[in-house]
């Protein structure tokens, strides 16, 4: 009974406890045809938010008007780089992904140099990067969609008993960025300048430091993302990472991360990237217009999110 | 006797009593967390009365004035008006009665000019050119108060210097339209102006009262308290000692009343044989000055900071701060720093963590074990802490402000003292502690220096100096004086702080 009491208080529990309606909802419906096919397919999709979702928790616990808007076109461009480097080959793969690595966070990097030697802020010099890489993404792709090696589109469609490979792999990185977060110094930095960033300056933590490494790892996650969408829907596009810069900082927010900065929570960016994909495929199987799904999932984002806060107040 | 006449037809017309009082306090009593502030304290001002209010930082002065203006509201206790209590007074409902106040942290809005500002505090300045309404009411009081203030109306107030701010500041609130005005309170309205502008500005009160107005003079030169007021209340730990007319007063006996300085000198550790032969900590010279004066630290040193508040002294904290990650000019650094904030919810304090959390963040890399910070280590390092310096709570993983203000204080102590640092900054950090906590920590400051530690201790309160080997006054951003504790006296600083900076 306590156990279960102190589970309701985690802020990240409310976004599984959705998900999982979500998921009863729609095989209701379905009279329960398709349930492990859904789970497998929301799995595999949650992926990609999840990853990038982790490095915008990382950015916005920065602190308020922290925020990272180049994520969409960072995986655009990295997608491509990606795909030109491996040049369909399977030998190129691992050099590949260095690749795309490499170039999200230089995106990453240059994202900050932006913000700390011209103190624009992080909104503007992120959405104005993005415009820059989206026109040497352009440029550099000529809008053609470039395909993957064989080996590593079947590898990112990979699954063992209906548990997609890259899920779990992705389960690993988020324990990683968990234990980041609680237990190592650059965690803890994070956190202390979300709070308060002059106070975690005259508490001697390098504040400089950790909001440039915060700003590369959101980069470096972007650009490695960019590379396993590639991977996953066969061929890079210049549109393909559009609906990560919404969907990662929904994913942050209805998680239980703060948008005021100084506390983070890594499951619950999980919870929410399945929630969404999750309320999705229910709308999908509804069978509604286009139009009343982005009105419904606004809807539902907007009262999970004063739900989950009107949580936090009570405690 | 033009005055007398003013007085008597203006309480007239209010009350058809000449000797109604102003207002009146009765037990008033205000507490902050654990910290009392005001114990039950009785307070006055008659009709055309200048009460000077005198005590030393921490006293309650401002808490009580805060209570006359209606920003605060006492915890116990009554407070009446014009001869009726007052049940749900507020800030609106002292600026009817006509009690007006001038505090300490100025409150003009930078972004505005000095015509708009006037505006804020009367409504009844309304409709088609306000502005220009506004603008000639606050020129003809800036004429009145100081002839030659060289301020336009139009001016924004951020570009004004901070005196002429203070200016602009007193004479808004000697302003009237549609209110009336009765008491002005002044919390240190000279402590920004110079010796010219104060002097117009006290000839002024002085004009004021004769004519039948009331004003509360705080200020911590005694001699402008002396010669100015009617009567004088002394402050000491949250109550009144002493209130008598002016007159009864002389310099020794207000000093005296007030208490302090004299009776801790006995308590300070010597340590006058070690200065010289330590190693060099900390030199340090102010971004203004133009004399070529260092401040010098040694190990095992307690160096104090005086002078009147914002004069420079954080500013050269910081500097050193700075100077220690790195290489300034005019900055020497031989040890790794930590400071001890003053201010503690903008510059100390992680609202979101645990008191262990608090303490341990200036020492994650010692906390490490392998990569990964040791929650057993930091248990330690918070529970070492919590015995040595008495933090009073029944676990150290509560939230931080579960404690008093004076243990969150504590533990920004720990913090810094539980860290690898030679050299300990203090910024002014005993703001609302109680004088228990204080003697603990003064203590412990002790204890740490004679252990090799080199403290830089700015403080507000002349008392806490008694501790100090070395004393720096600032002035304007420059240090005026350096003093050893054996020639320190309180007038020696207030005279450092007010004299020509050489």
């Amino acid at each position: 009974m306590a156990s279960l009491k102190a589970l309701v208080t985690k802020p990240w529990i409310w976004s599984f406890v959705g998900a999982l309606l979500v998921w009863l909802v729609t095989i209701a419906f379905t009279g329960g045809y398709g349930a492990g096919g859904m789970v497998t397919a929301a799995l595999s999709l949650a992926v990609f938010t999840v990853i990038v979702g982790v490095g915008q928790m990382f950015v916005i616990t920065l602190g308020p008007g922290n925020v990272d808007l180049s994520l969409p076109a960072n995986i655009g461009l990295a997608s491509a780089v990606a795909m030109k480097v491996m040049g369909g080959s399977d030998s190129m793969i691992v050099v590949g992904l260095l690749a795309a690595l490499a170039c999200g966070a230089a995106i990453g990097a240059i994202n900050y140099l932006l913000i700390w030697a011209l103190r624009i802020p992080p909104i503007i010099a992120t959405l104005s990067a993005s415009f820059i890489i989206q026109s040497v993404d352009i440029s550099f792709g000529r809008g053609l969609q470039i395909k993957p090696p064989p080996g590593f589109a079947d590898f990112t469609n990979w699954q063992i008993f209906g548990v997609p490979v890259l899920a779990m792999l992705t389960v690993l990185f988020t324990i990683g960025a968990a234990i980041a977060l609680r237990r190592m110094i650059y965690g803890r930095s994070v956190l202390a300048i979300g709070q308060n960033i002059r106070a975690a300056w005259l508490a001697g933590v390098n504040v400089g430091r950790v909001r440039f490494l915060t700003y590369t790892l959101s980069g470096a996650l972007g650009g490695i993302d960019g590379a396993l969408l590639a991977g996953y829907f066969r061929g890079a596009n210049v549109d393909i990472g559009n609906e990560y810069l919404l969907a990662s900082i929904a994913v942050v927010v209805i998680g239980g991360t703060s948008v005021a900065g100084g506390k983070a929570n890594v499951p619950g960016v999980w919870g929410a990237a399945l929630f969404l994909v999750l309320l999705l495929t229910m709308l999908n199987t509804f069978g509604v217009s286009a139009g009343v799904r982005l009105l419904l999932t606004g809807l539902i984002i907007v009262g999970v999110i004063t739900a989950a806060g009107g949580e936090k107040a009570v405690r | 006797m033009a005055g007398a006449d003013i007085r008597l037809n203006g309480a007239e017309k209010h009350f058809g009593a000449a000797n109604v009082e102003i207002v009146r306090l009765d037990g008033a009593e205000k507490h902050f967390g654990a910290v009392r502030a005001l114990g039950g304290v009785d307070f006055h001002v008659g009709p055309g009365e200048c009460v000077g209010l005198v005590g030393h930082n921490g006293a309650g002065k401002s808490t009580l004035m805060h209570m006359v203006a209606g920003t605060l509201t006492p915890d116990s206790g009554t407070i009446g008006v014009h001869g009726a209590v007052e049940d749900n007074y507020s800030v609106s409902r002292a600026q009817q009665l006509g009690i007006r106040c001038v505090f300490q942290e100025l409150s003009l809005c930078p972004n505005l000019s000095v015509a708009e500002n006037t505006r804020i505090n009367h409504a009844a300045l309304t409709g088609l050119g306000w502005r220009r309404r506004a603008a000639n009411l606050i020129a003809a009081k800036l004429d009145e108060i100081f002839p030659d203030h060289g301020i336009s109306a139009a001016d924004i107030v951020g570009d004004l210097s901070i005196g002429r701010r203070q200016m602009v500041e007193v004479a808004r609130a000697f302003t009237v339209t549609r209110d009336r005005l009765d008491l002005v309170i002044l919390d240190e309205p000279t402590s920004s102006l110079d010796a010219h502008t104060s002097g117009q500005l006290l000839a002024f009160v002085r004009r004021f009262v004769a004519g039948g107005g009331s004003c509360i003079l705080i200020s911590h030169v005694l001699g402008e308290v002396l010669r100015n007021a009617d009567r004088i209340v002394v402050m000491r730990d949250g109550k009144v000692v002493a209130s008598d007319a002016a007159a009864a007063f002389d310099r020794d006996r207000l000093v005296a009343v007030m208490g302090g300085a004299e009776a801790h000198r006995k308590s300070a550790v010597q340590a006058a044989a070690k200065a010289g032969a330590s190693p060099l900590r900390v030199r340090a010279r102010p971004a203004g000055q133009m004399d070529g004066k260092d401040l010098v630290a040694c190990a095992g040193e307690i160096i104090g900071l005086a002078g009147l508040a914002g004069h420079g002294q954080t500013d050269l904290l910081l500097q050193v701060f700075a100077g220690a990650a790195r290489a300034k000019a005019g900055i020497e650094v031989t040890a790794p720093v930590a400071l001890v904030a003053g201010d503690r919810q903008s510059d100390g304090i992680f609202p979101q963590w645990s008191i262990s959390e608090n303490i341990g963040i200036r020492s994650l890399s010692r906390l490490r074990n392998g990569l990964l910070i040791s929650p057993r280590r930091e248990a330690e390092l918070a529970d070492f802490w919590q015995k040595k310096i008495g933090i009073r709570t029944p676990d150290m993983n509560n939230n931080i402000f579960s404690l008093s203000g004076g243990n969150q204080q504590k533990a920004l102590f720990a913090r810094a003292l539980g860290s690898d640092a030679g050299i300990v900054l203090m910024d002014d950090p005993m703001r609302g502690v109680d004088i228990g906590t204080k003697l603990e920590v003064y203590d412990l400051v002790r204890e740490e220096a004679s252990r090799g530690r080199t403290f830089l201790w700015y403080t507000t309160e002349t008392e806490e100096l008694d501790n100090c080997d070395h004393i720096y006054v600032f002035k304007n951003g420059r240090i005026v004086a350096n003093l050893t504790r054996d020639e320190l006296t309180e007038e020696k600083i207030i005279q450092s702080s007010f004299g020509d900076a050489a």
